[in-house]
């Protein structure tokens, strides 16, 4: 194994809150960098992570030929036609989940640690054993969730099974942060969730309709140098990671209007 | 208590729901993480009761023992009302 991969594995409890957005819109951006990323797709039950990529019909091989030794790795890696530094290593045929176990996922892992500085797992939702396979071969996780009650209760849980391994760090990434919601007091605000969770922040991502415009085409946010606002919490989660010193974005200074002022104005603290 | 908070009520009406859900997730993860279920906690509780009862005399109604949790560490928290002191211990 290469001994500087990062193997993170991107996960959350809770289904649909983001992991395999930010699985492909983090893999690019990294790959943007000039680091050598491999994201793989661990959700084999229902794998997203090609569509969400634009690859879908580029995937000849998958996970499973390689770890039945029908092909090589580098016949299953789907290359990113537009960013040669990502390479996708799709899932198999749902029936995987019947026979997969933790030792298949660190063959599969160490083989991609070989060849990559990054290696980004898209884990499963729930907590059972498609979770405990791809969490098996990680070395950190980013935990990522919403401002939602039940979103951060299921992260709460990963976070605690993530404890008992030996996966560190642990970061947190809070997704479809609303600055309005928030300064209104509707929405749990990021320090609720870090206070609750107590993971360090890796980033917020803002609520942004350009995420699903760019789900559409396949072509994650960070691909095309688009200027919205989640775009820009990807990239910085990616420089984040890096090492890079980036100060968090301020969701209470999101909005500029006389109204947003007074949104925060009522929001402050007073004892 | 923010503004909001402090006119809300002044209005009479709810606090803002996102302190409801921060209130409610504590609790709800005190719970999740001690993984203690509500009978036994229940159970726990009068016996904890029982013992203390041996040694003051406390209001059993008022008597509250609940979970609490901060930086994920979970406390388990008694709130025992003393009336008075027994004299001599009650040992069988
Ligand atoms: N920041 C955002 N703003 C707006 N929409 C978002 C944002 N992040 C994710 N979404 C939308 O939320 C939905 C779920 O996202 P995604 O598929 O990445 O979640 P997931 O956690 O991988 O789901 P699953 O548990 O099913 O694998 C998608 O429709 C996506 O477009
Ligand atoms: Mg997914």
């Amino acid at each position: 194994m290469a001994p500087n991969t990062r193997i993170i594995l991107i996960c959350s409890g809770k289904g649909g809150v983001g992991k395999t957005t930010l699985t492909a819109n983090l893999g690019i951006a990294l790959a943007q960098q000039g680091v050598k990323t491999a994201v793989l797709d661990a959700d084999f039950g229902l794998r997203n992570l090609d569509l969400l990529l634009g690859l879908e019909n580029r995937i000849v091989y998958t996970a499973q030929e390689v770890l039945e030794e029908t092909c090589r790795l580098d016949q299953a890696l789907v290359k990113h036609k537009r960013e040669s530094n990502l390479a996708l290593l799709p899932a198999g045929n749902p029936r995987m989940l019947d026979w997969l176990k933790p030792d298949d996922m660190q063959r599969i892992v160490s083989m991609l640690a070989e060849k990559f500085d990054y290696v980004l797992i898209d884990c499963p939702a729930g907590v059972e054993d498609g979770f405990k396979n791809a969490a098996s071969a990680a070395q950190e996780a980013i935990v990522i969730t919403t401002p939602e009650i039940s979103a951060v209760r299921d992260a709460d849980r990963v976070i605690g099974l993530l404890n008992t391994k030996s996966i560190k760090p642990i970061q947190l990434v809070l997704n479809r942060v609303r600055p309005k919601m928030i300064a209104s007091q509707e929405m749990l605000s990021v320090n609720d969730v870090t206070d609750i969770l107590a993971l360090p922040l890796l980033g917020l991502v803002l609520e942004d309709e350009q995420v699903i415009v760019s789900t559409n085409r396949g072509e994650p946010l960070t691909l095309t140098g688009s200027k919205s606002p989640a775009a820009r919490c990807y990239g910085n989660v990616a420089r984040r990671l890096q090492g890079e010193d980036i100060p968090l974005i301020d969701p209470s200074k999101e909005g500029q209007s006389l109204r947003d002022k007074f949104r925060r104005l009522m929001a402050t603290k007073i004892f | 208590m923010t503004l909001r908070d402090i006119l809300n009520k002044l209005i009479g009406r709810q606090q803002s729901s996102a302190n409801t859900a921060k209130e409610r997730l504590q609790l709800v993860l005190a719970h999740d993480r001690s993984d203690l279920s509500p009978e036994l906690l229940d159970q726990m509780r009068r016996e904890i009761l029982n013992v203390v009862a041996k040694y003051v005399e406390i209001d059993m109604d008022e008597g509250a023992v609940s979970l609490e949790t901060e930086d994920r560490m979970t406390a388990l928290v008694a709130n025992l009302p003393i009336k008075r002191t027994l004299k001599t211990p009650i040992t069988e």
